[in-house]
């Protein structure tokens, strides 16, 4: 009979930290985490000493320093008197904006190449065969110049559109003028008191804005911002951003469940107005972002001794639109959700899609009329098209480029995506007499969207990251403002490239971040 | 009963099928016209076809060959063609094609100032070196992708990353034979060690002793060596690499660097090692999170920075090195999706036969891993390829870059299309042939399972 | 397995160039070679010709230099730069000369830390319109669409100008004169505006030139020069004096063709010093004592640079103006060679 012994406790020895199993994955990582400090270190040391020969000091204070470059498209009050910092966050803007449209179009014409590639049609899918080979198998920043070139090369210059022997037209009963600079497209603008005498639109809207913290001019000229009567300086404005996004986001990392919980009563409910970690997270983001704006000396549209530089403005016409618009969707889907349940328990579909168009567009119809919605269209003047909102060139070309080159990528994810779907199942729906467009929409794409999800969110990344060749054609993103004409003009490399890095860094954390949730929400529920 | 008159008892013919079902009539009704949304789609686009082909047919073959000047083509083609006509002007590509190829890598680096066609005494023939180069790619690529080839040729493979950038720069022959040696004493390190000191302080010295030898002794036995038995080829400094010679120089040694990389980047992210996973995934992420072309102005504007004063490595030297690790980053995720492939079987069958996990993975797992890889190793870099195209950004002249110098040339002033098509044209033909590669591949794997 | 390749390399290219921020003089006659950054191409100024070899108005300063510290004039390595790379190029040594139109101003100077030693073009920004818009002054321009070259000073002053004179705008930024050029004459901008060297060498191509007209106005200085680092006054002298040997042999005459007879010794003793026969100027700049007859045998003196790359018989066709001689009414004015 064996006799079962406990092996002799072992005293800890320092040999142990390389021979026992237990300690050494612990060593190894101690001494890689180490070797990684080491060599940032290293690095760290190596700049500071570079920079100091240089006689360069690392500073952000440049950013708040007047830019002195115009940009063309702004999303929000520039100027060149404007900071770098400013010009900065237009060119976020800038880029956010390409990405978005992108992305946007890329996914649609990449669902529809890629359903279209599968056709019975010969010349439609090999002619969708060649658009995708084409484009997939030549760089993007070739199709970027080419797009921007046959921008400038094909549609008519201005100045064709005048005189009484105009070779060219404004198109869509006078709506929309197709010129070499760029589309001009009614412009949707509230209120009846921004016409002037002229008929000309007026620079400086007068809607309803308001804003936090206040702008002011020192003694020495410059601006300073304060809110609730603090002063903000730079660095605090710095700091303020940079701790208060940390600290929401690991609070809501590590407690978003218990919060979310505690808010709802302390109980599983299943109200569609409970609160999940998802809406906290949404909550926290926006709070962030005001108290960043507030922080950036967002004040109440005013203009100190010619200074209005540091005030960011925020519609309120533009912000009840979204707001009744979001609400009105929510009703909508809450309507088609109950003729969900009733189809389920009696096997009829009530008819409902007249009551959620109606829920959707009327109060709209309304919240506008009373919010005096007109357009302005196209108007040659001088030399260039006046009114109506400007799509430029630039725009245009990456735009058309980035999209028509990923959806080539998007294409061959949805159609493995779409092979990937047993052929059963269409067969199954075809058995139940679905017609083929039926069977494409509500039995093949919904299980094929498991697949393609994945790799989508990549492409959408990429799209992302391509729109920094903007500066091929002269778009003004964040590579075009930071990462260009202020580092060109400031000359400070280190900063600007860090910080640009870390820009697209968060942009495109946010974006997988918001992608795998979609992703979560859309996978097959394993119970 | 003689009912039976009623049935038939012999075979009719065969019938030919109705001639709308059969030939092209038949292919066409099924293919082209099957509904009236089809027949309508089909002949929108064959009208769009030929819309276009008839503006860029004209233009692309009614055009000039040979000019000296844009003006000159210009003339040429309004005596041809008539004065409306807009033709090619594809004399810019017969001008300048050598430079689009090779950008100013001299044609005999024997005598860096000697022109094309005017060789020295002793001269190998033109642009002997970068085509000896894409040669020896191609041979050392070749038994990876195509394994019907005698498995002696990986030989070749396993010396071309040392001989490749030894045959571009040139310089001494003892330079990549150093690189070589390190290996050996890395080999030679563990084969010693490891049973003295136990297998950790094997793998430790094997790899630390390589990198003094790189560091601290190669030089030195490199310039040794090559005063007793002198065996050098000219040097050519890397900014003369330009067109496309550096995008497929580029391409390849990032590929090439990035395959060990990647792997090491794949394994930490797998591993159980909190702060070693926590530090690949940091480093993938944050790679794959920003553009290329930060990565670019990094190495144009900041790498200098971060190394010790007084080194510096030539603007090619540093795009080599970020866009290595950028593409690292990439291949660390395919290998990773290689890994995730293999059955877990695999893994567990290599700890039953007690084999510890370097050997598992040098032994099993990796050659299965980076076989399933292939097709994402092509299709990384195809992509790495393209965006090669992006070093323009930062002055180096690459095919895209040299566009703007032959502009700037009075001669060309003024040229745009056929510089931007013929660029177009030769990246589509390596793209599409790899990316086809890639495919055939892909189905071979599916098969064979 | 293949991580060497990359340290293989490291050995085989890296260039130790240690202690770049001093004596820079040293570092090039030791590599043989003198690293000079240049445009990636502007007509006129620096490209590429067919086999690779470059040409132009800033490359002759290269070549200058080179020669008088070498005696070579073909000893040069031209590292093309852009807006953005030129700076930290020169900064970190990774060139030695940066000859590549770039404008003196005081922040280049003074905060970026850069020495220009001399002015070899004087500029301006001008601007041009297409004949037919019937504009006549810049201050008509009110809502044009202006193509601009990103990543110079252009950008700053046209802002400046335009905010001066309270009329509005719509920029379009564009990376090199090529791009701007297709873009100005397809009409996608009404106004083409940067140096005004730049404008009359980009009209000199036109298919048409007469149908576009060059503005009165000039609104800015634009005193393009090479530059070098702050701190290494020797090789700042060396350069300096390169310039000022190629601006003074215009004024005394000398050019590549009489130079060999020159050089034989003239009874001009500023000649005799300038060409190394009098005196011991080249032995005060560390260089042999006929560096000034070398950098100007490398391509002649400012004046045959001039013609040969810029001027009236080029198909930029530019006319010396400004940059004629002191004594012809311009403002080239070497310090004497004493």
């Amino acid at each position: 009979m064996t006799v079962m012994t406990d092996p002799p406790k072992e005293s800890f020895r320092l040999s142990m930290l390389i021979y026992d199993t237990r300690y050494r994955s612990i060593t190894i990582q101690v001494v890689a985490l180490l070797g990684f400090a080491a060599f940032f270190g290293w690095l760290i040391w190596n700049t500071s000493n570079n920079l100091a020969a240089l006689g360069k000091e690392p500073s952000f204070r440049f950013l708040w320093e007047p830019a002195g470059y115009d940009i063309n498209q702004r999303l929000l009050d520039y100027n060149s008197q404007s900071p770098h910092i400013r010009a900065a966050v237009i060119g976020v803007l800038n880029t956010l904006v390409i990405a978005v449209l992108g992305c946007i179009t890329a996914t649609i014409i990449g669902v529809l190449v890629g359903v279209l590639r599968l056709s019975k049609n010969w010349v439609i899918s090999r002619l969708m065969g060649v658009y995708v080979e084409t484009f997939r198998n030549v760089p993007v920043l070739l199709w970027i110049v080419l797009a921007m070139a046959i921008m400038i090369e094909i549609p008519p210059a201005p100045k064709e559109f005048r005189g009484d022997n105009a070779t060219a037209s404004v198109s869509l009963f006078g709506t929309v003028a197709v010129t070499n600079r760029g589309v001009y497209v009614p412009d949707p603008n509230f209120g009846s008191d921004r016409i002037g005498e002229d008929g000309t639109r007026l620079d400086e809207p007068t809607g309803w804005r308001v804003g936090l913290g206040d702008v002011d001019v020192n003694s020495s000229g410059m601006a300073t911002y304060s809110f609730l009567g603090f002063e903000i300086t730079p660095t605090l404005q710095f700091w303020a951003v940079i701790v208060s996004a940390l600290i929401a986001s690991v609070i809501v990392k590590i407690f978003g469940g218990d919060i979310a919980r505690s808010l709802n009563g302390g109980q599983e409910t299943t109200s569609p107005f409970r609160v999940t970690p998802g809406r906290l997270m949404l909550a926290v983001l926006l709070i962030a972002i005001i108290v960043l704006w507030s922080l950036m000396g967002m004040g109440i549209s005013r203009e100190v001794d010619g200074v209005s530089g540091g005030v960011f403005q925020i519609s309120l016409d533009f912000l009840l639109v979204v707001a009744v618009l979001l609400v009105s969707l929510n009703i909508s889907k809450r309507i088609k959700n109950r003729a969900d349940d009733i189809q389920e328990k009696s096997g009829v579909r009530p008819t409902v899609w007249y009551i959620r168009l109606a829920v959707v567009v009327l109060p709209m119809a309304i919240l506008l009329w009373a919010l005096g919605l007109y357009f302005t269209y196209p108007e040659l003047k001088g030399f260039n098209f006046k009114n109506g909102l400007h799509l430029r060139n630039s725009l245009i070309a990456l735009w058309l480029a980035l999209s028509l080159y990923t959806a080539a990528f998007i294409a061959e994810i949805v159609r493995s995506g779409i092979m990937a779907i047993s052929k059963g199942q269409s067969e199954a729906a075809n058995a139940l007499g679905l017609s083929s467009g039926r069977t494409m929409r509500l039995i093949v794409l919904p299980q094929a969207l498991r697949v393609i999800i994945p790799p989508m969110i990549s492409n959408y990344l990429n799209l992302t990251k391509n729109s920094s060749l903007a500066i091929a054609v002269g778009y003004f993103d964040i590579t075009g403002t930071l990462m260009g004409v202020t580092l060109n003009q400031t000359g400070r490399e280190l900063e600007t490239v860090l910080l640009g890095m870390l820009i697209y860094l968060t942009i495109s954390l946010s974006i997988s971040m918001a992608m795998n949730w979609y992703n979560e929400s859309v996978k097959l529920k394993e119970r | 009963m003689s009912d039976i008159s009623f049935v038939r008892t012999d075979m009719l013919p065969e019938q030919e099928p109705p001639a709308t079902t059969v030939g092209f009539v038949g292919w066409a009704r099924a293919n082209l016209f099957s509904s009236p949304l089809n027949a309508i789609l089909s002949i929108l686009s064959i009208v769009a076809v030929l819309f276009v082909l008839s503006v860029i047919l004209p233009w692309a073959f009614m055009s000039s060959w040979n000019a000296t000047s844009l003006t000159d083509c210009r003339e040429q083609i309004a005596a041809a063609y008539g004065p409306d006509h807009h033709g090619a002007c594809w004399a810019v590509i017969k001008d300048r094609w050598v430079q689009l190829v090779f950008g100013f890598y001299p044609p005999y680096p024997i005598d860096g100032t000697a022109h094309l066609g005017s060789p020295p005494e002793g001269a190998w023939p033109a642009y002997f070196r970068p085509i000896a180069t894409f040669v020896l790619i191609l041979t050392a690529v070749a038994p990876v992708l195509f394994d019907k080839l005698p498995r002696k040729m990986l030989l070749i493979t396993a010396v071309f990353p040392f001989l490749m950038p030894w045959m571009m720069w040139g310089g001494t022959f003892w330079n990549p034979v150093g690189a070589m040696l390190g290996f050996g004493i890395g080999y030679l390190a563990y084969r010693f060690i490891a049973p003295i000191a136990g297998s950790l302080a094997g793998v430790i010295a094997a790899a630390l002793l390589p990198i003094i030898w790189w560091l601290f002794l190669m030089g030195g036995f490199a310039s040794t060596m090559q005063s007793i038995i002198a065996l050098d080829i000219p040097t050519v400094n890397s900014r003369k690499f330009g067109g496309f010679t550096v995008s497929i120089f580029i391409g390849v040694v990032a590929i090439v660097g990035s395959l060990p990389l990647g792997i090491i980047l794949a394994l930490g992210r797998q591993s159980d090692l909190l702060i070693v996973k926590a530090l690949c995934v940091g480093f993938i992420e944050f790679i794959r999170g920003v553009p290329l072309i930060t990565l670019l102005f990094v190495a144009s504007t900041l790498l200098n920075i971060f190394l010790p004063p007084g080194t510096e490595f030539d603007i090619i030297l540093r795009v080599l090195i970020m866009v290595t690790l950028f593409a690292s980053a990439y291949m660390a995720e395919v290998v990773r999706g290689g890994l995730a492939a293999l059955p877990r079987g695999q893994y567990e069958a290599a700890d039953a036969l007690g084999l510890d996990y370097w050997k598992a993975q040098r032994l099993i797992i990796m050659p299965q891993a980076l076989k399933i890889s292939i097709p994402g190793i092509v299709s990384t870099f195809i992509g790495i390829f393209k965006d090669t195209t992006l070093v323009s950004i930062i002055a180096i002249l690459d095919p895209l870059g040299l566009t703007a110098g032959i502009r700037a040339n009075a001669q060309w002033n003024g040229i745009y299309w056929e510089l931007f098509a013929f660029i177009a044209f030769v990246f589509f033909i390596f793209c599409f042939s790899m990316s086809r590669y890639s495919m055939y591949l892909e189905r071979k794997l599916k098969t064979s399972h | 397995m293949k991580k060497s390749v990359f340290l293989g390399a490291l050995t085989v290219a890296s260039i130790a160039a240690g202690g770049a921020f001093a004596g820079t003089l040293d570092d090039v006659k030791a590599r043989g070679k003198l690293n000079c950054g240049v445009t990636t191409g502007l007509v006129g100024f620096a490209a590429p010709d067919a086999n690779g070899e470059w040409e132009g108005f800033d490359v002759g300063v290269c070549r200058a230099v080179a020669a008088a510290v070498l005696g070579d004039a073909t000893a040069v390595e031209f590292v093309p730069t852009t807006g953005k790379t030129r700076f930290t190029a020169l900064a970190s040594g990774e060139i030695d000369l940066l000859a590549r139109n770039t404008t003196w101003t005081f922040s280049r100077d003074v905060d970026l830390k850069f020495e220009f030693v001399g002015v070899n073009y004087y500029d301006g920004q001008g601007f041009m319109v297409p004949t037919n818009l019937g504009v006549t002054s810049a201050k008509d321009l009110d809502g044009a669409t202006v193509c601009i070259q990103t990543g110079t000073t252009t950008e700053l002053n046209l802002a400046d100008f335009f905010r001066a004179n309270s009329i509005s705008y719509e920029p379009v930024p564009i990376e090199t004169n090529a791009e701007a050029q297709q873009q100005y004459l397809a009409g996608a901008c009404d106004v083409y505006t940067t140096d005004a060297s730049g404008l009359a060498a980009t009209r000199a191509t036109f298919e048409a030139p007469d149908e576009h007209v060059l503005l009165p106005e000039i609104i800015s200085k634009e005193p393009l020069g090479p530059l070098v680092r702050h701190g290494d006054n020797e090789w700042g002298d060396v350069v300096r004096w390169t310039l000022n040997a190629l601006i003074t042999a215009e004024e005394l005459g000398v050019t590549s063709a009489n130079i060999a007879e020159m050089a034989a010794g003239s009874n001009n003793p500023e000649i005799n010093r300038l060409l190394g026969t009098e005196g011991s100027l080249g032995e005060m700049l560390g260089l042999s004592a006929d560096w000034g007859k070398n950098a100007l045998e490398a391509g002649g003196n400012y004046a045959e640079l001039f013609e040969k790359n810029i001027g009236e018989n080029t198909p930029i066709a530019l006319s010396r103006g400004l940059n004629a001689q002191w004594t012809d009414g311009g403002l080239l004015y070497s310090p004497p060679f004493r």
